[in-house]
């Protein structure tokens, strides 16, 4: 009993790790502009699909197929900044959600008009296998992904905070007309953003499809996830997203473990609601 | 008229570190007109916020008609009897400008036959009589400004708090402004008008408060502010000196 | 004002009158499908598209009445007509639950929240055997009669009961527009910090807007119900139904008393043909359709524009 119960709060921590990933260009995009995108969960449904193609025409292995699906989805990030949220920058709200949750339901529906409903998922990969560590096992997928997350999420960190163009991207985000002065190009930056942004979901696609199923509907739970570990680590805060995604990590595995299997996601959404009752502006957000 | 109808009793403002109001207090009668003045980033928006609790001070009182409204919500706050306007007007563009002071007017007329007629009576008083059915977007920055007057007049209330009510506008509508400022004293209104624009001001103002990073550093008639050293210094030196740059505008 | 009445006479007229001309079943199931959305329809455009308060979950009321029916009727044989009454009762409970802490934030902590609330109960209902989980619940047959809500030899009553639901979602939105809450709600949805200024309690008018949606919508759910006879979570809580709703009033115009009914009329028919022509292989297509749709009109519609046009002036 007690080592399932370990076991179960170390898979509760590497994931918890890969949705601190997912929810990072969420927060980051919300950061800057003050706009959510509903459709962050399908693009890392699209970054999936990649990587299952990648092995399922070439045979290449998601993890090394993991550089060429960031960087496509890096341009996709970019175009969707430059053809769809450019025009609604300035829009009241309710157009911002109307034009992400469009894209949302679009790229759920080319999934599904090109690929089908299936369920796909690649077989063996270069990592699977299992670990084993007392009486827990650790999958090497889950391992690697999670190990994947936390560099990545640091290099998203160091990246706005030590270098040049990172801080040009938060100055922007503190003051667009001040930025401009300087000489920044908002615009470009916003562009970047939205690239990096849906790049850092690329990645956590990528590593998903070591060791989870591909469908279109994929991405709509952990595009919920990443929500609720936004909200919780707080609208536009990096490092509160890291803390967050572990949080629900382990209250998913935990409320499954104890309540039952068929209600975890159920209890991660209830975390979202308590969150915004009694702690709005999240754990690290500035209220 | 009623003594001290307002009272502004040691407010302070933090803003993290910074300290955007300090210890400010002053009272205003009713029927007074009242300027708070004072160079940019001095606090007289925070004070204003304050006061129409649109901020919560970290500490001190506001007393209306004897009571504390430190606490309270800005819609709570409106329906005791302040109204106020925004720096950047906010009125509701995509509606006319009859609906505009319509919203304003339902707070004491709860049937729309009501808070039209009141409306219309209101529009008639602040000249809007011709443009009542025009989209408020589309009015000059000068007509939006007064209709966000008109329209917080229609909530009926006993102090009108006006932030920034002069800024951008010519002469000939600060002329306009100031008379239609005189005429809701008139109508037995009290007035606080935070401004940047001396000129408007001066001629009508009661007494003046003059806030500068934060600090009360003066208070007074309009003639008495304007020979105090420290005001001189900490206002009208920048303003004069940029008037000798031949910068006839005000200072933003 | 004049002309507008005597159009909606005509137009009620000739919904009264329709099924009397066209007695095959299928163009009266289509009307009736048309009447049903656009009166959803009609229920979220108070909160979306008066309030501006995008709902992601207004099917979560849809399945409450339906469910509160279906659970009344099939295990205590209470009236339909009971079983809408506490149906509508839970659904404004649901909307206070999630209304309450979201609308004192932004409008994307409610949209999120109102997914979130849709999934969970969409959850709730399919692992719930009491509520017949995955598999729903099937309605006992029972005598044809009005107190039963049940007509089995010819559809036409069912056409009719949800005519005058649809007549009074019109009417209660006529009221609401002209009433001191639609104005409110108008104010809020432009300018909150406006609107506070003058003395209006913005989330209490949020709240009230909200269920007044959720009646409406929890009430298009009893009839459901009660049409089709069996129920179960996905034909009445997913989220797509949340998202038609939303299509329906962006189509036919957000804040106007006959956007949705436009927007039901021309979206209805659409995703009939599309059905239709597509079949199995055109999977996912209606979607595609749905969604530019959805996103021409957000970055084109006129108050869009119009806040470019005025960012560009006023500079």
């Amino acid at each position: 009993m007690e080592g399932v119960f370990i076991q179960t709060l170390v898979s509760g921590l590497l994931i918890g790790f890969l949705y601190a990933l997912i929810a990072v260009g969420l927060t980051m995009i919300f950061g800057m502009m003050d706009i959510v995108n509903f459709a962050h969960g399908d693009y890392l449904m699209v970054a999936m699909y990649f990587s299952f193609w990648f092995f399922a025409l070439f045979g290449m292995d998601p993890l090394y197929s993991l550089p060429a699906v960031t960087l496509i989805l890096f341009g996709l990030g970019i175009l969707t900044y430059y053809l769809l949220i450019k025009p609604i920058i300035n829009a009241p709200m309710l157009s911002q959600i109307f034009v992400t949750f469009g894209v949302l339901i679009f790229l759920r529906g080319l999934a599904t008009f090109l690929w089908k409903v299936d369920y796909r998922m690649i077989p063996q990969t270069v990592l699977s296998g299992n670990i084993q560590l007392g009486d827990v096992y650790i999958g090497i997928p889950q391992l690697t992904a999670a190990a994947g997350a936390i560099i990545c999420n640091g290099l998203v960190l160091w990246f706005l905070k030590k270098t040049r163009l990172g801080m040009a991207l938060e100055a922007v985000a503190e003051d667009k007309e001040a930025a401009r002065l300087m000489g920044i190009n908002s615009d470009r930056m916003f562009a970047l953003a939205w690239g990096i942004g849906i790049a850092t979901v690329g990645v956590a696609g990528a590593l998903l499809t070591s060791f989870y199923y591909v469908f279109p509907e994929v991405g709509a739970n952990f595009g919920l996830i990443a929500f609720v570990v936004v909200a919780l680590g707080g609208f536009g805060s990096v490092p509160g997203a890291f803390a967050a995604g572990i949080i629900v990590g382990l209250v998913e595995v935990l409320s499954g473990f104890l309540i039952g299997p068929q209600f975890k996601f159920m209890f991660v959404l209830i975390l979202y609601l308590a969150v915004v009752f009694i702690r709005p502006q999240g754990l690290l957000g500035k209220k | 008229m009623k003594k001290d109808l307002l009272i502004i009793d040691n407010i302070t403002k933090r803003f993290g570190g910074l300290l955007a109001n300090q210890n400010i207090s002053f009272s205003i009668d009713e029927g007074e007109i009242i300027g708070l003045i004072g160079p940019n980033g001095a606090g007289k928006s925070t004070l204003f916020n304050c006061i129409s609790c649109y901020y919560n001070s970290n500490s001190g009182k506001i007393l209306f008609n004897g009571t504390d409204i430190s606490r309270k919500t800005p819609e709570a706050i409106c329906q005791m009897g302040i109204g106020r306007t925004f720096q950047l007007v906010r009125i509701f563009k995509e509606m006319t400008v009859l609906e505009n002071i319509m919203i304003g007017a339902f707070l004491k007329h709860a049937k729309q036959g009501d808070a039209t007629a009141k409306a219309e009576e209101t529009a008639n008083l602040f000249g809007f009589t011709e443009k009542l059915s025009l989209e408020a977007g589309s009015l000059t920055i000068s007509d939006q400004k007064r209709l966000e007057v008109a329209r917080a007049f229609a909530t009926e209330p006993k102090i009108l708090l006006l932030d920034e009510m002069m800024a951008g506008l010519n002469i000939q509508e600060v002329r306009e402004t100031t008379d239609l400022i005189l005429k809701l004293r008139g109508m037995g209104l009290t007035l606080v008008l935070v401004e940047h624009v001396m000129e408007g001001i001066m001629p009508i103002a009661n007494r003046v408060i003059v806030l500068d990073y934060g600090l009360k550093i003066a208070e007074g008639t309009p003639e008495e502010v304007v020979n105090n050293e420290k005001v001189i210094e900490a206002y009208f030196g920048k303003k004069y000196h940029a008037k000798r740059r031949g910068n006839t505008a005000p200072l933003q | 004002m004049k002309k507008g009445l005597i159009a909606l006479i005509i137009f009620l007229g000739a919904l009264v009158a329709f099924p009397l001309i066209f007695q095959d079943p299928f163009p009266r199931h289509t009307l009736i499908m048309i009447m049903l959305y656009a009166a959803m329809g009609i229920g979220w455009n108070i909160i979306g598209g008066y309030t501006g308060q995008v709902s992601f979950g207004n099917a979560a009321f849809f399945g409450v009445g339906a469910y509160a029916t279906a659970i009344m009727l099939v295990n205590f044989g209470i009236t339909p007509w009971l079983g809408m009454l506490v149906g509508c009762v839970f659904s404004v409970a649901l909307a206070i639950i999630v209304g309450y802490p979201c609308f004192r934030l932004q409008g994307h902590y409610f949209a999120i929240a109102t997914i979130a609330v849709g999934e969970i109960m969409l959850l709730v209902f399919t692992n719930w055997e009491y509520a017949g989980a995955a598999v729903g619940i099937y309605m006992p047959i029972l005598p044809e009669s009005f107190m039963n809500f049940e007509f089995h030899t010819s559809k036409l009553p069912y056409y009719y009961i949800i005519l005058v639901i649809f007549v009074a979602a019109i009417g209660v939105c006529w009221f609401f527009e002209r009433s001191r809450l639609g104005y409110y709600c108008r104010a809020i949805k432009e300018d909150p910090d406006g609107a506070r200024s003058l003395g209006i309690n913005i989330q209490r008018y949020k709240m009230i807007a909200f269920s007044i949606s959720a009646i409406i919508t929890s009430i298009c759910g009893t009839f459901y119900a009660q049409y089709v006879l069996y129920i179960h979570p996905t034909s009445t809580m997913d989220l797509m139904m949340s998202i038609q709703l939303c299509i329906i009033c962006l189509i036919g115009g957000l804040g106007k008393l006959y956007g949705p009914v436009i927007g039901a009329f021309v979206f209805i028919p659409l995703t009939e043909l599309t059905r239709v022509y597509l079949g199995s292989e055109g999977q996912g297509v209606d979607l595609m359709i749905y969604s530019m749709l959805i996103i021409i009109l957000a970055i084109w519609r006129p108050q869009g524009l119009w806040a470019i046009f005025t960012k560009g002036t006023a500079k």
